[in-house]
């Protein structure tokens, strides 16, 4: 859910259910990260509430689409994350499969 | 293994150059770097904001071709249940994200429910079935779906197990171990109502349309076989059956896939002034984890070297007492050492993919909801 005014589409809160600092952490450092920004921040309005409120204030361009975007690079940076972690483990488990290989060799 | 003592000698000005316009020295080192000194630590915020040096005329912003250049994993260790890697280049708040949700919401396998049909031991129904709901179950969590409250537990979102045990009158005390839980593929075994008059089949608490055996490619177990769950005296049985199903950690800890998912920053330990001759010898000798080491000059002098600065506790001795002004203690910003214990269901680096791939889904999901 959004908070914002009709007039100016710079500045917003989100309300956002079902999700807490996991989320809005992250997003608030990728929304610091974005120049397009002035202030963001996040807020857990009651401990007991499933919910966070995102703070969005923007130098021009619409709150949501800043928003939206940086969702969108979030999601990328876990792809790339998780593209990375793979093969660094299989090149962990390729690189073992060797070193044990070389071992019997050494070994003869 | 880390090359030993290549990190510790590095200078702040060593790292990667991330801008054009470079930052002054005591910056670069407050962006970067925790200085961790022995009353507090400073420096710990960090500069988040893009423009933080606009006047200076560096961008401290981070596109995301900026963050895949600099990314990068490093597997230290890896075995069936537990993992060390390093993870550079990200923030803490996206490293806490993945830990945050490798503890309570990556989803595993529970017993949930518990039919008791005897208990006879001097362990109370209500603390045994919480013992056996925290028995970690070697079942693939992915294979099965959530059950909701008004849905029928079925092959797909229930696993059975029976336990039924008894000491004999005059026998031995016996010990009931988890490895005594039995799955039952094919479904409760208990009835439902009072003797069923209609005969064909009878009611129970689940209803299976095929054998779990038909659908999983391993059988379904617990992962060890040695948890003691009670003791049984003489003429004493325990009868029960046991529901599991899929949940999260954060509804109760006993569905968390890890034992404990953590991590700590990179340690840096720098030798600002030279250490040498008796108080090198101390030094080394302060250091409860060997972080120092010796090297010799050589005119027979000696001179105290960083060795293992990956090790350093951060109990900060070495910076108390004498020579402690000779000694900086700094944390890498960005180098999470990062540790993932699982509790058995799934392999540790599977644990971690998934954690990625569920605060993707919860990006996915947010940005749907505001479109
Ligand atoms: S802080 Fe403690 S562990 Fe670290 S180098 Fe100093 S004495 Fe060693």
């Amino acid at each position: 859910m959004e908070h914002g005014s009709l007039e100016d589409s710079s500045a917003s809160t989100f309300s956002i259910m079902e999700e807490d600092h996991t989320l809005a952490n992250s997003v608030r450092f990728v929304l610091n990260q974005d120049p397009r920004v002035a202030f963001c921040g996040y807020s857990i309005p009651h401990p007991s509430e499933n919910k966070v409120n995102i703070r969005v204030q923007t130098t021009g361009d619409p709150a949501k689409d800043v928003l939206k975007d940086s969702l969108q690079d979030l999601m990328v940076m876990c792809q790339h994350i998780r593209g990375t972690f793979d093969t660094a483990v299989a090149d962990f488990r390729g690189n073992k499969l060797a070193d044990a290989m070389d071992i019997d060799l050494n070994k003869k | 293994m880390p090359k030993k003592g290549t990190k510790s000698k590095k200078a702040v000005d060593d790292v990667p150059d991330q801008q054009e316009n470079k930052l002054p020295d005591y910056l670069e080192l407050q962006r970067t770097r925790v200085v961790c000194n022995a009353d507090a630590p400073i420096h710990t915020q960090g500069f988040q904001y893009s423009g933080a040096f606009a006047a200076m005329g560096v961008d401290n912003s981070v596109s995301v071709e900026k963050f895949c250049k600099n990314f990068k994993i490093d597997i230290k260790r890896l075995t069936e249940d537990d993992m060390e890697f390093d993870m550079i280049g990200v923030d803490a708040s996206i490293a806490n994200a993945f830990r945050r949700i490798l503890i309570a919401e990556v989803p595993t396998m529970a017993i949930e429910k518990i039919f008791m049909a005897d208990n006879t031991s001097v362990i109370a129904d209500e603390v045994l079935s919480h013992r056996l709901g925290l028995i970690p179950l070697d079942a693939d969590p992915r294979l099965f779906d959530y059950i909701s409250e008004n849905d029928v537990p079925n092959e797909r979102n229930t696993i059975v197990f029976k336990l039924h045990v008894s000491c004999e009158k005059g026998s031995q005390r016996i010990t009931v171990k988890s490895g005594e839980l039995e799955w039952l593929p094919e479904g409760s075994q208990l009835s439902m109502a009072s003797p069923a008059q209609s005969g064909d089949k009878q009611k129970t608490f689940t209803s299976f349309s095929q054998s779990q055996k038909e659908i999983l490619e391993k059988p379904l177990g617990v992962k060890f076989k040695d948890i003691t769950i009670a003791r049984l005296g003489p003429g004493q049985a325990i009868e029960l059956e046991a529901h599991a199903v899929k949940g999260v950690g954060k509804v109760h800890a006993k569905w968390s896939p890890v034992a404990t998912a953590w991590y700590r920053m990179l340690p840096e330990v720098v030798i600002l002034e030279q250490i040498e001759g008796e108080e090198a010898e101390e030094l080394v000798k302060k250091c409860p984890v060997n972080v120092f080491d010796i090297e010799d000059l050589g005119n027979g002098g000696k001179r105290a070297v960083v060795a293992k600065p990956r090790a350093c506790t951060l109990c900060r001795e070495c910076v108390m007492g004498p020579c402690g002004e000779k000694i900086q203690l700094r944390r890498v910003r960005d180098h999470f050492i990062y540790t993932i214990e699982s509790t058995g269901a799934l392999p540790p680096e599977v644990l971690f993919t998934e954690a990625v791939k569920i605060l993707e889904e919860k990006c996915e999901r947010v940005i749907s909801e505001l479109s």
